[in-house]
């Protein structure tokens, strides 16, 4: 997962002519107004340094004019960076050839357009068999793989149909597998969902992510649309004025924005879909038993010297077994015989780790105690308190 | 003191001059434009001459049928019968290969030069204000270098002809080209086109209608030159309507104008068919079809079609 494909370094596109002028007002710390105003020149972006791991959603996310999409447009040289380096799989694709460079963009990447951009006066199965027509694959290969990409997306019924003759999200999906037939390691995909309504966008996030799960590639995603980001975005990147703000997982840019702009981005942002149960279980009560080589009196007396009023009881391998209060252990200690299993409470069910917060956040609020959080394997990761809860969603608001 | 006197910008010498010189010196170059552009008005207008008139008729009919449909199939057949019953069949087809011979030959020129005006800037800096003499100049004015170079008669006539139609294909190729959307082409690129396969499969494929436009608007002007061009001796229909001016006899006039009109609808109505992207079947497709008994193509519907791909991908 931490190979890097697409590396960037020091990326910059100056619209306009003279640059050069530009860069140096640029170093010396002038803004985009500024230097507008005393060269005529453009800051398309600035500066811009990171990697996309092997596989990864990298969503950029910024207002409009922000540069994301030129930026997207330097990684497959529709535009031309100003200066920099933009390395797919180790090979530097600013000082390419031209002949390479269709090559690449034959063989390693594909991209999607906010507008779609099919052929009008083509079908649907050649619009998808575009990049090997061009690429002059015989009619009959081509014609099976856009097929097989066509089937890919749900679209097979519709492959001899024209493009006018669908829905927008049919026609994104047309896009897509258009973007797919020619099995790209990289697919760039510029706002890609954003001419959708909702509804449908959601459904073809969905789409996406089912793709993904079944071929990961290496996808740069651009949006305007936080939900989006969050949804689709194994790490993000946040744009402002041409530069690259902030990057991270949405956790840590939801958590920890890197300034005013990035958090003026989560204003009214839907936390719950955010966050997942592990991301908050570490805040809850921490008194944790061993079940092996404790008994009824170790275990009161180890939730006495805590400051909680409960405690989880973890088995063999920290796997989750239940959970104890004081009552629980005194009844036990009184009518069942003073084993610690009879102590534990009932129908105190474990949430999984990887649930969203919308998800549990009914759990939570109606349980009497924390709920506790396990991994897939039943491990115990901690538990959330209704405190812990709120805290959370205070923060974000 | 009338200006007039002190000041002396003798234009017309410098052109006369000009024409001289061009004559005296290009004179094999002139007589080859000549022969190539006489090969092509000539060879076609004996052609469909040579066509018997009930032959020729029956083609346009089963053309209109094809590209634009059975009313208009009905026009063209009660147009046959009226030039046919004014005596105007010679005329009309002299006129018709005119039209379309120096329509072809405008294309040919001008086309290419759409293309290059698109993708260069500095051409169509250089082009436009071309453009824009050729067509306000009045159209009488290229008759006189036409003639003097070329003498009179048919060949002259083309060539003014074609100077006069070729600015409408020019531009709107240049224009169509450019306003091909910015995410199409940077769709042709982005999937690895080359300068090449970008014009072929997604410039000018998508430009189309923009360009038939042109293509339609610079054989209207043909036409409406062609009767001008009569004034060297072009012939057709436009010698029976400047006979008619000369005897200041109106019927006549009025035959040849008519002819013209109906000329005008004809090459009007096929290029503009031409011009639209076809995505439902013609006529001929479906009568193939039925003539073979197949049942006819299942057309979706919009509400059938939205549906399907939420079934599939549910």
């Amino acid at each position: 997962m931490s190979n890097a494909k697409i590396v960037v370094n020091g990326l910059y596109k100056i619209f306009g002519s003279h640059p050069d002028q530009a860069y140096e007002l640029l170093q010396q710390g002038k803004d985009k107004d500024e230097i507008f105003e005393t060269t005529g020149n453009t800051i398309g972006v600035k500066d811009a340094s990171f990697e996309v791991y092997e596989g990864e959603v990298f969503v950029v996310m910024g207002l409009s004019g922000s540069g994301k999409s030129t930026l997207v447009r330097m990684l497959n040289r529709l535009i031309d960076p100003t200066y920099g380096v933009v390395e797919i799989d180790g090979r530097d694709i600013v000082k390419m050839s031209k002949s390479d460079l269709i090559q690449v963009r034959r063989k390693e990447m594909a991209m999607v357009f906010q507008s779609f951009a099919l052929m009008p006066h083509q079908r649907v199965i050649d619009n998808a068999a575009f990049g090997l027509e061009v690429a002059g694959v015989p009619r009959e290969q081509r014609y099976e793989r856009a097929l097989k990409s066509l089937e890919a997306v749900g679209l097979k019924p519709n492959a001899y149909s024209y493009p006018d003759e669908l829905s927008g999200g049919m026609k994104q999906r047309v896009g897509l597998a258009r973007a797919l037939t020619n099995d790209p390691s990289i697919m760039l995909m510029d706002e890609a969902f954003s001419a959708l309504d909702p509804l449908i966008r959601t459904e073809m996030q969905d789409e996406l992510l089912r793709l993904q799960s079944e071929q990961r590639r290496t996808v740069v995603f651009i949006t305007h649309d936080l939900d989006e980001a969050m949804r689709i975005g194994d790490r993000i990147a946040v744009m402002q004025d041409g530069a690259v703000v902030q990057i991270g997982t949405p956790e840590e840019i939801v958590t920890s924005p890197a300034n005013e702009y990035v958090s003026s981005f989560f204003k009214g942002v839907d936390v719950t879909q955010v966050f997942q149960a592990g991301d908050i279980c570490g805040k809850g009560p921490k008194t944790v038993i061993e079940r092996a080589g404790s008994d009824l009196n170790s275990a009161t007396e180890a939730l006495k010297n805590s400051a909680d009023e409960i405690a989880f009881v973890i088995g063999k391998d920290r796997k989750y077994e239940g959970l104890v209060t004081a009552e629980s252990l005194l009844e036990a200690k009184k009518n069942k015989g003073g084993k610690l299993e009879n102590a534990l409470v009932a129908n105190i069910e474990a949430v999984r780790a990887d649930m969203s917060l919308s998800e549990v956040l009914h759990r939570v609020a109606h349980s009497r105690y924390p709920v506790p959080v396990v991994d897939d394997n039943n491990v115990y990761k901690g538990a959330i308190s209704k405190t812990a809860l709120l805290q959370t969603l205070d923060r974000a608001v | 003191m009338n200006p007039e006197d002190w000041i002396e910008i003798n234009i017309g010498q410098w052109v006369e001059n000009l024409v001289g010189f061009i004559l005296d010196n290009f004179e094999p170059v002139l007589d080859a434009i000549s022969a190539a552009i006489g090969f092509v008005a000539l060879g076609l207008e004996n052609t469909l001459l040579a066509i018997n008139p009930l032959v020729l008729s029956a083609i346009l009919i089963l053309l209109a049928l094809w590209r634009v449909g059975w009313k208009f199939a009905v026009f063209v057949l009660l147009s046959m019968v009226l030039i046919l019953g004014m005596n105007l069949w010679d005329p009309t087809i002299s006129t018709l290969a005119l039209v379309v011979g120096a329509s072809f030959v405008a294309l040919l020129v001008g086309f290419p030069v759409g293309v290059a005006m698109a993708k260069s800037d500095t051409v169509e800096a250089l082009v436009r204000p071309i453009l824009d003499f050729m067509q306000t100049m009045p159209p009488f004015v290229y008759l006189i270098p036409a003639a003097m170079f070329f003498g009179l008669g048919k060949v002259p006539g083309t060539i003014a002809t074609v100077v006069f139609a070729m600015p409408p294909v020019v531009r709107l190729t240049n224009l169509g080209i450019r306003q091909v959307s910015v995410e199409n082409v940077e769709a042709g690129r982005a999937f690895g086109c080359t300068d090449r396969q970008l014009l072929y499969k997604v410039q000018l494929p998508l430009a189309l209608p923009s360009i038939m436009t042109g293509v339609n608007q610079t054989i209207m002007l043909s036409l409406s030159m062609v009767v001008i061009a009569s004034m060297i001796g072009a012939g057709g229909l436009g010698n029976v309507v400047l006979t008619g001016i000369q005897r200041l006899n109106v019927g006549l006039g009025f035959e040849g104008g008519l002819g013209v009109v109906i000329v005008a609808i004809l090459l009007d109505r096929l290029t503009q068919s031409f011009g639209r992207i076809r995505t439902s079947e013609g006529f001929f497709t479906r009568l193939m079809r039925a003539l073979k008994g197949e049942q006819q193509k299942p057309t979706v519907t919009g509400s059938e079609q939205s549906e399907t791909p939420r079934r599939a991908a549910s």
